[in-house]
């Protein structure tokens, strides 16, 4: 059937900010979706209110409204689009979850809006665990033994009516199992269960029977109308049961099935698509496996696109977000052609001729205190891909990809932590899922233990853990040859080696020789990395779509008379016009993420339609960067020098662009261009420039412009020195850090001895510490700015509405800036300007100034492109991205059409969005140090407006009137009255801790005192615990370590989801938002297309 | 063998296959030190490789596992097709220990206790493309050392191929079977059975186990006869159908199988698939012919005209019936590839009989594998 034509104009919801649980891969499959509908002729009307994301650009859909994802914000912009359709399975849990509220409350049929690709009463039944189980027992699966309950004591009723522990407590309608975990006794069960009915929004939960240990397979589903049912990929998770998937190492295809069991997941999992219902798209299903006796019991299954099937998709080459967006509007997969071949069907099943390994990336170092254990509670902020011929390659490249300084797995000189372990200890390491577990399994293989000894302990099946000994034990075979001059000789070695997946970093450190003379050595012999395409279907048909893996191929083998086809299979081939290779920015982390991969995307994109060739090389599944159609080649690839430089050679590009995709690829840029790469744009000489302190102060001081004191310190007394010279506070970091790890504000000499032991010991040795003077109080402000060498000029000024000293990151931040005058603009200006020009910067650069009264400092440049590219572009309508690559490869400014700071008429506001909510017990303190995984944009013609959405967008719910409470350092207590009397006025009624309540009463304002948690009751937590109070302004005291009053209040609000406010400039903007609402909730909402109508027009 | 030796034997690469054209591949061995000539084939399963190596039809070919990792659930006899590793020889990229609660022995144990060789370590993407762009090739594997690469060659290209022989002779059983519940049932029985209460006899031209699980499922008592058997002798038990089954080989030369099928055709309901289908197809008046790398593996998509419904199936065969030999009259096409339009199923209309190219049998959908056998039985009740 072909597709419809009743409808025309379908409403797309995304998936907001990135949180974990839910990152770009929801951004690639909401790109794929707008694409194939718009090419499809519909109408595509999108929201999301993550502007880093590519599917808000507004090429993308008809209509983009970057609006916060609630009920009120989606009815009134279904009231002004009257779409025909809603298409809900591509935006993750946030668009399934709102379409369900918009369902519930009536809006759909009000404004006659359809549901596609899924219906609510689909969504219900996959996601309600009772009617969920109730539909497997129909079809004869099992699932787990379980109780469904809504209260601790019907949970224990349940708990007792099982019999067992452990226990898996599950909270029904959460994201990546918020609040659920495994509990191993009465204690643990307690604390679970009680957070689970918080987290659940219907208070409900699962109480059931323990599956830890057994294998867990997950299936990639897709059905149409036709009941065509197709899967995609098997996915088996080397971790075992008892670990989120997301957060477990997984391979695909699936490992350690026999055909029989493969079959029975596969019936099963087609036939929970037709009983759930779903009829048009993809799903993904997940199973248990016991290991023992074959039993298979069914976990759960997600009706919509999920970052599975990302996953999928990218190690298969099958568009499964595409193809569902193509079954939502009447498509059927036999009407539909394969993407890669264009010759044969879509409708069939994938095969690979290769291993894909996916490692998840965590960020416990930002959360003191955070429990690292893994659960059934996804805790990862990323992923990275790998392929590769066999397992064992895949796995090692995996290891690399994940950029956290390992070279593979093992055998890179960073093992001892994990090797000098006590067996006692060893064997607890290896029991506990960790992240770093996989390292005690290497080190236990190292120490001879036997495969049947490590399985019992930690239950990863004997096949894995074969495949992993031998990685681990071929390093001594590799030693074997003495010297790099013996493995040469013995070329098959070097073979076997490579096959292995061992990096040159690894031969190296084996070999005692230096990388770059294993890479000399290796060329000597021709022992070079071939490239494998990745097209669906194993080469059995021809594919010309250039997505690429390395592999080393066996050199011995003799074609006769190969066709072009054959030659042409991997990769390389010349087109005549320019290669660039655009380096992308690995798995996302807290401070590089999508924001990197926007830029590389765009980059991609600019380069492509000015005729270039783009090259793009990534490890992160989850991105648009991966898509196979972003970039004219795609290599997905780890990156690292060898990986890297293997490319380049490989495509003989012209250039590379490292600007663009983080710290990742700006790492890599000295010894690219030591190696010959063409390093365009900006070159890596200033890039190290502007973060050398000595250079980088003498040019500030040739320039003029202020810079707040500093001095550099190796030594504990060295730093004390410092400090006491430049005066305190002072703020304390490593030198080359990115999203302010292990950066830090201190307020004395204590303190700063206190960090230096804590936190230095990580920190390499050849690397000082810089200590610099902390402007208090002062305002901060982000600029980015563009060069071509010729022109420079501003993108935009980006006041913080937090104070200085908060990670810029971790800042709302406004455009245009709302506080500062005129004369400080053009300040700030000339200051940015005159470094570009001094740094030679060709492409983007970003400066972080301190404005305190009319002094203007330089706290930070960063020559290369910033988090905030994408929100100043999508804020202003310019393509800031697409115009630095251009520039980089040549253009002009002039020329492109832009020359001019353009300040846009209406507001945009970023804020950023926090996983403390993931982590009980850590301390949510904004500082120094990146902790947010995501952002949001508000976009109003009103600041304070554009500043409330952004709050409502990152999920702290404003209220409009109730209880709040104040409570703020001394130094803020007088300046808090004017703010208190004003929300008097609007009807709150005012609750604070002694000290603020005393002069709030003084100046005239109703307060009901509290006593602070440690001196009594009732207190704040007993106020919160009511569900009393709708707000917390809480300002953190100034002083040394916040106080642990604070600290626990703070968490308690996230923990319940209370908006709290932590500044007093964020106090005011949203103070002046409830005013401006005038006790109406009403939210106005206008599309990017219309509100950026007035920006300069530049065809990129 | 400890790890060391193994890394030493890998190391080596002396087992190779060598192909008619004068390609050659070389790999080290994983199975039994032997050689063997056959047609080299590809197949793109990434599970079921048990089931796969001894499937009677693969009976003279050299198969090439286009997966990465092979051999990792092991062998179990109760999951095996026939008695033993049919396949002439094996080309992959890795052989791993077993590691299934089910496995009864390592694949690596199976190879050679059947002595059938095997090659790992080769380029395998190489040749999937060399087979894809040149079609399916004569080749020599060589295992056991003794060759020469040369000499390899000149045995591949003085290969008669499968065109000249015929392979059916060589696994059909040899005496009438009755397929008894406990032959048929290892692993995965039912609870309950439907009664068997139509007898179909199965002529063998390499009969799995999967088929004859799936006819008893389906209500039938199964009797195997060998592919010799004549017409008469077959009508003397009084079946309620005759089911021609699948296969190895060139259908024609399979000429007994061809002239008891004209004989059937209108006394009795016959059905088949695989070679079976073939064969059917060829007595019907068609013409069966080669495909250029033919379709060997589980993803064949195929669609069902009649219900406008795309299945999943598997298949392993170099031919295929030509749709323009078709004569409209008597034959209708009922079944066909997605991916290069192929016919995978037939229906006669003037007598009771349907047949398709992809295996009935292979475990798929629910919907998938029930709805031929459901046809048949359909076909003999309406009779």
């Amino acid at each position: 059937m072909p597709k419809r034509q009743d409808i025309q104009k379908i409403l797309l919801i995304g998936s907001g900010p990135i949180i974990i649980g839910q990152a770009c891969e929801f951004d690639y499959s909401g790109v794929q979706a707008c694409k194939s509908l718009k090419s499809e002729g519909y109408e595509v009307v999108l929201v999301n209110s993550n502007p880093a994301t590519i599917m808000t650009d507004p090429d993308f859909a008809d209509r983009t409204y970057i609006e916060p994802l609630t009920v009120q914000a989606l009815t009134e912009i279904i009231r002004r689009e009257r779409p025909d359709a809603l298409l809900p399975t591509l935006g993750g849990q946030t668009a399934l979850n709102l379409a369900m509220d918009l369902h519930r409350e009536g809006v759909l049929a009000r404004y006659n809006v359809e549901v596609i690709g899924v219906r609510p009463e689909v969504i219900n039944k996959a996601e309600d665990r009772k009617l969920f189980k109730e539909a497997m027992l129909q079809i004869g699966l099992e699932m787990p033994r379980s109780v469904s309950v809504h209260s601790v004591e019907e949970a224990w009723e349940a708990q007792r009516a099982l019999d067992c522990w452990p226990v898996v407590i599950r909270p029904g309608f959460t994201l990546g199992g918020t609040g659920g975990g495994i509990a191993h006794n009465p204690d643990e069960f307690e604390v679970i269960c009680r957070r689970g009915l918080y987290y659940s929004p219907t208070s409900e939960l699962l109480i059931e029977e323990s599956i830890e240990g057994w294998k867990e397979i997950e299936m990639e589903v897709m059905r149409d109308k036709k009941d065509n049912c197709i899967i995609i990929c098997s996915i088996e998770n080397l971790d075992p049961m008892g670990i989120h998937t997301g957060d477990s190492i997984t391979i695909a295809p699936a490992m350690t099935l026999t055909d029989r069991e493969y079959q029975q997941v596969r019936n099963a999992s087609i036939a929970i698509m037709r009983e759930i219902g779903v009829e048009t798209g993809g799903s993904n299903v997940q199973f248990a496996i016991n290991p023992n006796n074959g039993r298979l019991v069914v976990i759960e299954m997600n009706p919509r696109v999920s970052r599975s099937s990302a996953l999928a998709s990218k190690a298969t080459g099958f568009p499964i977000a595409k193809f569902t967006a193509k079954l939502a509007v009447g498509y059927t997969l036999d009407e539909l052609m394969n993407d890669m071949t264009k010759t044969t069907s879509a409708c069939f099943e994938p095969t690979i001729d290769y291993i894909v390994t996916k490692i998840p990336r965590f960020a416990f170092e930002k959360f003191n205190g955070a429990d690292t254990t893994l659960g059934t509670q996804m805790k990862s902020v990323g992923e990275t891909m790998s392929i590769g011929r066999t397992f064992k390659q895949s796995f090692q490249k995996a290891m690399r990809s994940l950029e956290v300084g390992r070279a593979g797995f093992g055998a890179d000189g960073k093992d001892a932590a994990f090797e000098r372990l006590s067996d006692d200890d060893l064997t607890a390491a290896i029991k506990k899922p960790t992240a770093m577990r996989i390292f005690y399994v290497r080190a236990a293989f190292r120490r001879g233990w036997s495969i049947e000894k490590i399985f019992d302990i930690c239950k990863i099946d004997p096949w894995f853990l074969e495949q992993l000994q031998e990685i681990a034990l071929f390093e001594d075979e590799i030693r074997s040859a003495k010297t790099l001059d013996g493995l040469t000789l013995d070329k098959a070695l070097f073979f076997q080696a490579k096959e292995l997946g061992f990096s040159d970093r690894q031969i190296a450190w084996i070999l005692g020789a230096a990388e770059d003379a294993v890479r000399a050595a290796r060329e000597k012999i021709g022992l070079l990395a071939s490239y494998g395409r990745v097209d669906t279907c194993a080469g059995e048909y021809e594919s010309k779509v250039p997505y690429f893996y390395s592999l080393y191929r066996p050199s011995d083998t003799v074609l006769a008379n190969p066709t072009e086809a054959e030659l042409a299979d991997g990769a390389g081939v010349k087109t005549g016009k320019k290669k660039i290779m655009i380096l992308g920015g690995g798995p996302n982390r807290i401070g590089q993420g999508i924001e990197f991969d926007y830029c590389c995307v765009h980059a991609s994109f600019a380069l492509r339609k000015a005729g270039f060739e783009t090259v793009m090389v990534n490890s992160n599944p989850e991105t648009v960067s991966t898509d196979y159609d972003t970039s004219d080649k795609l290599y997905f690839e780890p990156l690292t020098l060898e990986d890297v430089l293997h490319v380049y050679r490989h495509e003989q590009c012209d250039g590379a662009i490292v600007q663009f995709g983080g710290q990742t690829p700006l790492n890599l840029a000295r010894s690219l261009e030591a190696n010959g790469v063409n390093i365009i744009g900006t070159k890596p000489a200033m890039i190290d420039a502007a973060e050398d302190r000595k250079i980088f102060g003498d040019i500030v001081n040739k320039l003029g412009i202020l810079q707040p004191p500093s001095g550099m310190a190796q030594t504990e007394d060295e730093a004390v020195e410092v400090a006491t010279r430049i005066g305190y506070p002072v703020l304390v970091r490593p030198s080359f850090v990115l999203g302010g790890r292990a950066m830090m504000i201190v307020y004395d000499e204590a303190g700063l001895r206190k960090y230096m032991q804590d936190e230095v010991a990580e920190v390499s040795p050849d690397r000082p510490i810089l200590v610099d003077h902390f402007l208090a109080d002062a305002t901060e402000v982000d600029v980015d700015c563009i060069s071509d060498g010729e022109t420079t000029e501003l993108c935009g000024i980006m006041e913080h509405i937090e104070l200085a000293g908060i990670h810029s990151g971790d800042s709302a931040c406004a455009i245009p800036p709302p506080t500062l005058s005129k004369e400080i603009q053009a300040g700030i200006r000339t200051r940015a300007i005159a470094l570009a020009k001094e740094l030679n910067v060709i492409g983007l650069m970003n400066v972080q100034f301190a404005v305190k009264g009319d002094d203007i400092y330089v706290l930070e440049v960063n020559p290369r492109a910033s988090r905030t590219v994408p929100f100043v572009s999508k804020a202003t309508g310019i393509p800031f991205a697409k115009l630095a690559s251009l520039v980089m490869a040549g253009k002009k400014l002039k020329d492109l059409g832009y020359t001019e700071l353009f300040v846009p008429k209406h507001f945009a506001v970023k804020e950023a969005v926090f996983p403390f909510a993931r982590f009980p017990g850590v301390d949510v303190l904004l500082s120094p140090e990146m902790k947010s995984t995501g952002e949001v944009m508000g976009l109003d013609i009103l600041n304070s407006m554009a500043y409330i959405k952004s709050q409502v967008g990152a999920g702290n719910r404003i209220p409009l009137r109730g209880n709040v409470f104040l409570s703020v350092r001394d130094l803020d207590q007088t300046s808090v009255v004017p703010y208190a009397k004003r929300l008097s006025a609007m009807g709150f009624e005012i609750y604070s801790t002694r000290g603020t309540s005393t002069i709030l009463r003084d100046n005239g304002i109703q307060t009901h005192a509290v006593f602070r948690i440690s001196e009594g009751r009732p207190n704040v937590l007993d106020l919160i615990e009511e569900k009393n109070l709708a707000w917390i302004v809480n300002t953190p005291s100034i002083g040394a370590a916040a106080s642990a009053d604070e600290a626990k209040i703070r968490s308690t609000c996230i923990l319940r989801g209370i908006p709290i406010t932590t500044t007093l400039d964020a106090l005011r903007a949203t103070v002046e938002g409830l005013e401006d609402m005038n006790g109406q909730f009403g939210v106005e909402v206008c599309s990017i297309q219309e509100y950026n109508r007035h920006s300069p027009k530049i065809s990129v | 063998m400890t790890l060391q030796e193994k890394w030493k034997s890998e190391r080596e690469r002396k087992a190779y296959l060598a192909l008619a054209d004068g390609s050659v591949f070389y790999g080290y061995s994983v199975g039994a030190p032997a050689d063997a000539l056959g047609e080299v084939v590809f197949n793109t399963g990434l599970s079921g490789f048990e089931e796969m190596v001894t499937d009677p039809a693969l009976a003279g070919k050299l198969v090439l596992c286009v997966a990465s990792e092979v051999g990792n659930a092991g062998m179990n006899v109760t999951d095996m097709e026939s008695e033993k590793i049919q396949v002439a020889g094996l080309m992959l990229s890795e052989l791993n220990k077993d590691s299934n609660w089910r496995s009864e022995k390592s694949f690596q144990e199976a190879l050679v206790q059947d002595n059938v060789p095997a090659i790992a370590g080769i380029d395998t993407r190489a040749l999937t493309l060399h087979l894809r762009e040149n079609g399916a090739q004569r080749g020599f594997i060589c295992t056991s050392g003794s060759v020469a690469v040369e000499e390899g060659i000149e045995r591949a290209k003085a290969w008669k191929g499968l065109e000249g022989t015929d392979f059916v002779e060589k696994v059909s059983c040899q005496e009438p079977y009755e397929a008894e519940d406990s032959l048929v049932y290892g692993y995965g029985k039912p609870e309950t059975l439907p009664p068997a209460d139509l007898h179909m006899v199965v002529y063998d031209f390499g009969v799995k186990r999967e088929l004859l699980r799936k006819l008893r499922l389906m209500g039938f008592r199964v009797t195997v006869v060998p592919a010799k058997t004549s017409a008469e002798d077959v009508l003397a038990m009084k079946p309620d159908g005759v089911f021609f089954a699948g296969g190895p080989g060139d259908p024609n030369t399979v000429n007994y199988g061809i002239e008891t099928a004209k004989k059937l055709l209108g006394k009795v309901p016959v059905m088949g698939f695989g070679l079976g289908h073939l064969i059917l197809g060829i007595a019907c008046g068609a013409k069966a012919e080669r495909l250029k790398f033919g379709h060997h593996g589980g993803n064949q998509p195929v669609k069902d005209l009649e219900l406008d419904r795309t299945m999943i199936t598997s298949e392993c065969t170099s031919f295929s019936i030509n749709e323009k030999s078709i004569d409209p009259k008597v034959l209708k096409v009922t079944h066909r590839n997605l991916n290069d339009g192929s016919v995978e199923g037939l229906k006669h209309l003037q007598a009771p009989m349907v047949s398709i190219q992809f295996f009935p049998d292979a475990a798929s959908a629910p919907y998938e594998d029930e709805s031929f056998f459901s046809r048949c039985r359909k076909l003999i009740l309406s009779k």
